[in-house]
C-alpha cells in the first residue's frame, strides 16, 4: 500500500459508487430513486474502468504536441478504455430516457410512484 | 427485519469481494498489446490527433454504429410509447406564462450553445470532443428553447429528416470504405490529409458531424415527445 496513486483513489471511489449504486437500487421503494441508484451504479463503472486505463505520468492520447508524435506508446495513458466509456455513457443515456419514460407510463396509470403498489407482476 | 439485514449481508459480501478487486489492483506500467499498435501506428493509418477518436470513429467503428443504433431505437421507443391521439389535433394547450429574463437569456444563449456544440463536433478528431458530446450540447440549447419559451418553433418534421439522413449517410460512408478501401467504415476513401488540421482524418470528421446532427436530433426529439405529453393534461 505504499505511494497511494489517483488511479487507486478513483478505483475505490468507483467502487463506493457502485456498492450505493445497489444499495439504493434494493433498498429504495420510490421509483424515481431506483432510476437514480441506477445512474450512480453506472457511473460507478465507467470510473473503474477509466481508472483501470490510466498509466501513471503519462498524458491524455491526444496528439496535439510534436514531441507527442514519436514513440507514442511510452508518453500516453490507454485510449481504449476511454473510447469504451463513451459508449457505454451513451447507451447509459438510453436506457435511463426509456427507464423514465416507462415509470411516466407507470405513473399515468395507477398514479403512483411507490414499487409496494405494483403488486400485478408479483408472483 | 429480515430483509434490511438480508440486504446489509449482500452489500457486505459484495464489498468484501470488491475489496479484494482494489487491493489486488496493480497499476499498469505500459500499453497492452491492442492500445500499442494504436497508439503507434494511429497518426499514420487514421491520421486523427485525437486518438479516442480514431479508436472510436474507425478502429472501432462499427462499435458506434451500433452505439448509434441503440439510442435510435431507444428513441423510437420513447415515441411510441408516448404517441399522443391528439398530437394532429391543434388546439393549442394552454400556455404558462413564462419569466421574462428566462425567455430573453434563452433567446440570447441558444445560438451560442448551438454553436458551441457545432464546434465541438467539428474538432472532434483534433481535441477533445466528438460527435455525441457535440449532439448532447446542441440538444441542451433546445431543452432550454422548450423550457424557457411558450410555443417553440421546433419543426418535428424537419428534425426527422435532418436525424435519417445523417443515419443513412453514416452507413453509406462505411459501404463506400469497401469499395474504395481497406473494409467497412475505413476512413482513407478520401485523402488523410494534413495531420493536426481540421482537414485531416479522411472521412472521421464527416462521421463525427453525422453522428452529432444525429445525437443532437434524437435528444431533442425525446424531450419534445415528454414536453408535449405534459402539454396534453
Amino acid at each position: 500500500m505504499q505511494n497511494i496513486g489517483i488511479e487507486q483513489i478513483s478505483l475505490a471511489v468507483g467502487f463506493i459508487l457502485l456498492l450505493l449504486g445497489i444499495w439504493g437500487m434494493i433498498s429504495q421503494k420510490n421509483i424515481l430513486k431506483i432510476i437514480v441508484s441506477f445512474t450512480i451504479f453506472e457511473t460507478g463503472i465507467n470510473v473503474i474502468l477509466v481508472a483501470i486505463g490510466y498509466i501513471r505520468n503519462k498524458t491524455a492520447p491526444i496528439l496535439d504536441s510534436p514531441e507527442l508524435q514519436t514513440d507514442t506508446a511510452e508518453k500516453i495513458v490507454d485510449p481504449l478504455p476511454q473510447a469504451l466509456v463513451l459508449t457505454s455513457i451513451v447507451i447509459g443515456l438510453g436506457v435511463t430516457a426509456l427507464l423514465l419514460v416507462y415509470a411516466l407510463k407507470m405513473y399515468k396509470q395507477k398514479k403512483t410512484l411507490l414499487i409496494n403498489d405494483y403488486k400485478d407482476t408479483k408472483w | 427485519m429480515l430483509r434490511n439485514s438480508l440486504l446489509i449481508l449482500l452489500i457486505l459480501g459484495l464489498a468484501a469481494i470488491m475489496y479484494n478487486l482494489y487491493a489486488e489492483f496493480t497499476p499498469k506500467e505500459k500499453l497492452g498489446f491492442v492500445a500499442e499498435h494504436y497508439a503507434n501506428n494511429g497518426k499514420d493509418e487514421v491520421g486523427a490527433a485525437n486518438l479516442v477518436t480514431a479508436v472510436v470513429v474507425t478502429y472501432r467503428g462499427l462499435d458506434t454504429l451500433g452505439e448509434v443504433s441503440i439510442l435510435f431505437l431507444t428513441a423510437a421507443i420513447i415515441g411510441f410509447f408516448l404517441k399522443t391521439k391528439s398530437s394532429n389535433n391543434h388546439a393549442l394547450p394552454k400556455v404558462k406564462r413564462y419569466s421574462e429574463i428566462l425567455g430573453t437569456g434563452a433567446k440570447i444563449l441558444v445560438p451560442i450553445i448551438v454553436l458551441l456544440g457545432t464546434y465541438v463536433f467539428i474538432n472532434g478528431h483534433l481535441t477533445p470532443g466528438g460527435g455525441f458530446q457535440g449532439g448532447a450540447i446542441i440538444a441542451s440549447a433546445f431543452v432550454l428553447m422548450l423550457i424557457a419559451l411558450p410555443r417553440p418553433a421546433i419543426n418535428h418534421r424537419v428534425l426527422s429528416i435532418i436525424e435519417s439522413l445523417s443515419g443513412v449517410s453514416f452507413v453509406i460512408i462505411g459501404l463506400l470504405g469497401i469499395v474504395l478501401a481497406g473494409g467497412f467504415l475505413d476512413n482513407q476513401i478520401i485523402g488523410l490529409g494534413t495531420f493536426g488540421t481540421i482537414l485531416s482524418a479522411g472521412t472521421v470528421p464527416i462521421i463525427y458531424i453525422l453522428v452529432g446532427l444525429k445525437v443532437g436530433t434524437e435528444l431533442t426529439g425525446i424531450i419534445r415527445n415528454l414536453k408535449e405529453i405534459q402539454n396534453e393534461e
